[in-house]
């Protein structure tokens, strides 16, 4: 241990079997970021084939049968492939710098998570080239769409879910025991930085709902293969039992995507505003909060699907309550830059762009509570707009934010503020060029997931597509602004880097050496 | 807990890259021999190459607890990766649990035509009679449901057919005949001796400990011996196979994934108990054996709950 890490003046077998054999968060939170970036490039070119067919009416490029695949791939690429792991990434190269701990408590295992993601998605991926093609069913798979009608390449799809599953429940195993037991002397947990609180829950819902999701591919590969019925009403079970078992899982998942983008923000706006973060206690109660009800209102996805109505109405009323810990989150990150010292950096505008539009994502989610509006609402392009504005301008915005913002201290080197700021305003504009036009198609009646439309809906799916490749592009300047930092950046080695920053990371040297905190510090 | 500054991190492993690549194996094999005409092959060598690392992955560290590499705060670690497995384990029953109870709740009653619309009044509204009477006219609700609702219409032509007989309670003077809950007492009786060979490891009485943990092994190994039993008479004698309807489904994948769970503790048992010949683990640190222990009382309560759900209430 006393050695430092291979580089590539030790030759390029040292070298790649330090990333393949590594026990290190910082190396393997390095593993996981660029993993995720590749996985967000190839969900983001099926992004585009999808506007691209999509830019004017009639069938222009692909065959239908290939857009199912396409809208499928773009989503399970994004949701398991792109951004559930870059928030992973960001928990091994922080949490064990923002806790005072010499590395995660059980490094083997967290490597072994990482090194699964890899064959995970070239089984998933390498069944878009397989007889029959890849999954056509959309993310959601509902079954009898994935059971009866599907592929048989499905099988790939179901055990390429599985051992992603094991992966996400080790790597939230890790989280869970790094934060429980990892702590320097002192730091108690109501002094943990917001992000490793919001990680921790985040991973408690990891492990409760990942089984859940097991269970349910488990169901699909039974009733393929080995003529069970459990949706199959002929034999007594129920398509609808496969929502139910999919949403249990599904909503915790869309918070499992969010919550560590709640704690990334919560710690790049204090900086920014030179003021501590307002409410610090009651984000953490809040974040506790949105967790809880999320287990408990999975059906609001399911309104037209034939509840009773009790049902719809407990789905409806449990739904609305979100919005309550989730405006106390929006109300003190407003509160936080009251009267603060602001500046624009790059990943503050990105932060101030998440709050804006978090808020109207979840606002559109309100009107989709309402179960009588959602019958009009239910499977056009108003939901999707609805979760890009969180998926996107929430999630991604942050995770872009999060690499700014830290990617300083972890090479010690300056990315370029100018390219940063012309990057986040393509994106930003491009991004609601993007979406701001689906939310008037779906209100129109424009269905998801086709892949053709009536001429009505012609000027609109056209502005969106333009959005999508301005958008897009964004994402190339973001590559290109990232390599050019860690290779030709101006060095820094400001511990602090931010004039505002604070927090036990902002303690290390500058750029964070390999092993960190191998003695605890103490924390007052 | 608080970090002592000793905390045993690793140097770089080759196991993890080696317990990926049989995982994918395994994986990709699985998808393939289940397809008409696939073969196990692929499965088989992904499967070896899963047991080699992991017989690797705990002798190592085994050894590096042997070597006292291990710090009471690594423990710990240890001691919570496991419990919250378990607890992935639990939600992972969850969703079957949830499955049977959705299913023999509702969907049952809503096939048959019997439900409202509503919880507040369970008058069979219009809807409900219409939709029994159009989809499935002739299928009455019932659990366990011994004919299916494709019976109840197509007759003999249906694809699924419900069981035979079914794995209820036959009655008071049967009952001695009742496979589960022999393997009910089984089960409880192995989560006692474990616990008495847990609290003689304690006392540092390795001879009871050796004894009543041998016992516990035992009992798990019969256990999965008269499920397999029962499994044969649902098979040739009761027609209650996976193909059974919803009955068949739910009871094979609740009683199925238990087994296979009652494999998976009793081996881990085993090699405690091979591991206790040998000497290992000491009145005060015995975490694998313990993990073992621990995992083996959550199997029995899963049981419980299956007993009562899946035989009793019925």
């Amino acid at each position: 241990m006393a050695h430092g890490p291979a580089t590539l003046a030790d030759g390029w077998g040292k070298y790649i079997s330090r990333w393949v054999f590594t026990t290190n968060h910082k190396d393997i939170g390095t593993l996981y970021l660029w993993f995720s970036f590749a996985m967000f490039i190839m969900g983001g070119a099926f992004a585009m084939i999808i506007r691209a067919e999509l830019f004017q009416p009639g069938m222009q490029l692909i065959k239908p049968e290939f857009f199912n695949q396409m809208t499928t791939m773009h989503g399970l690429v994004m949701v398991f492939g792109a951004i559930m792991p870059a928030f992973v990434g960001l928990a091994n190269w922080l949490i064990p710098m923002m806790i005072g701990a010499p590395d995660m408590a059980l490094p083997r295992m967290n490597n072994l998570s990482f090194w699964i993601l890899p064959f995970a998605f070239a089984i998933l991926t390498s069944t878009l080239f397989m007889e029959g093609g890849g999954p056509n069913f959309g993310w959601t798979f509902y079954a009898p769409l994935s059971t009866t009608y599907a592929p048989d390449t499905v099988n790939y799809f179901i055990f390429g879910v599985h051992i992603m599953g094991a992966s996400s429940i080790m790597g939230s195993i890790n989280i869970i025991a790094t934060v429980m037991n990892m702590r320097a002397p002192g730091m108690t947990y109501m002094k943990m930085p917001l992000f490793v609180w919001t990680w921790v829950i985040t991973a408690f819902l990891l492990v409760a709902v990942m089984p859940v999701l097991a269970g349910a591919v488990t169901m699909m590969l039974m009733d393929i293969n080995f003529g069970t019925s459990f949706f199959d009403a002929a034999g007594g079970g129920d398509p609808v039992l496969f929502q139910h078992v999919f949403w249990f899982f599904g909503h915790p998942e869309v918070y499992i995507i969010i919550l560590p983008a709640f704690g990334v923000v919560s710690q790049i706006i204090p900086t920014f505003s030179r003021k501590p973060l307002f409410g610090y206690s009651s984000m953490v109660y809040a974040t506790a909060a949105i967790a809880f009800l999320s287990f408990v209102v999975w059906a609001h996805h399911m309104f037209t699907v034939g509840m009773p109505i009790a049902g719809e109405l407990y789905f409806m009323y449990a739904t609305m309550l979100i919005a309550v810990p989730t405006g106390v989150k929006v109300f003190n990150w407003i509160t936080t830059m009251y009267r603060g010292s602001l500046t624009f950096e790059t990943p503050m505008l990105f932060s101030i762009a998440f709050v804006i539009l978090f808020t109207f994502g979840g606002f559109t989610g309100m009107m989709l509570s309402i179960a009588a509006a959602d019958m009009q609402y239910h499977d056009t392009y108003f939901v999707v707009a609805h979760f890009h504005y969180v998926m996107v301008a929430g999630a991604v915005f942050s995770g872009t934010a999060a690499v700014y913002y830290w990617l300083p201290k972890w090479c010690g080197k300056m990315y370029d503020e100018t390219m940063g700021k012309v990057q986040f305003w393509i994106a930003f504009i491009g991004f609601n060029i993007t979406f701001m036009p689906q939310h008037f198609l779906g209100l129109a009646g424009m269905p998801r997931r086709y892949a053709d439309y009536g001429l009505q809906f012609a000027d609109w799916n056209m502005v969106s597509s333009i959005g999508a490749f301005m958008y897009g592009g964004a994402q190339i300047l973001f590559l290109f602004n990232v390599i050019r930092t860690i290779g030709w950046g101006k060095p820094t080695d400001d511990p602090k880097v931010w004039e505002g920053a604070e927090g036990l990371e902002w303690t290390l040297p500058t750029p964070a050496p390999y092993h960190t905190f191998s003695t605890p510090p103490k924390v007052k | 807990m608080s970090t002592e500054g000793t905390y045993y991190v690793p140097d770089q492993s080759k196991l993890p890259i080696f317990a990926a690549t049989g995982m994918g194996v395994m994986a990709y094999g699985a998808a393939s021999w289940v397809l008409e005409g696939g073969s196990s092959t692929i499965f088989l060598i992904g499967s070896l190459i899963m047991a080699a690392v992991l017989y690797k992955w705990w002798s190592i560290v085994i050894d590096e607890n042997m070597r006292g590499l291990a710090s009471p705060q690594l423990k710990h670690s240890y001691v919570l990766g496991m419990l919250w497995f378990i607890f992935s384990e639990v939600m992972f029953f969850a969703c079957f649990f949830g499955a049977l109870f959705y299913v023999r709740v509702l969907v049952n009653s809503w096939i048959g035509g019997e439900a409202a619309v509503g919880w507040f009044d369970d008058t069979p509204t219009d809807a409900a009679a219409a939709n029994a009477q159009h989809l499935w006219p002739g299928y009455e609700a019932a659990w366990p449901p011994m004919i299916t609702p494709d019976q109840a219409v197509n007759g003999d032509a249906a694809q699924f057919k419900g069981p035979d007989q079914n794995m209820s309670f036959p009655g008071w003077d049967r009952i001695l005949h009742w496979l589960p809950l022999w393997n009910t007492l089984v089960l409880i009786t192995s989560s006692v001796t474990v616990h008495i060979a847990h609290t003689a490891l304690k006392d540092d009485n390795r001879k009871k400990f050796n004894t009543w943990l041998g016992i516990t092994v035992a009992l798990g190994i019969f256990f999965l011996f008269l499920q397999v039993e029962e499994y044969i008479e649902a098979y040739q004698h009761m027609g209650l196979t996976l193909e059974s309807g919803i009955y068949g489904t739910t009871f094979f994948m609740l009683t199925g994934f238990h087994g296979m769970h009652v494999t998976l503790g009793t081996v881990m048992l085993l090699i405690q108990w091979i591991r206790g010949l040998k000497g290992h683990f000491t009145h005060d640190d015995q975490f694998g054996f313990e993990a073992a222990s621990w995992y083996w009382h959550f199997v029995d309560v899963v049981w419980v709950g299956l007993f009562l759900f899946v035989y009793v209430l019925a």
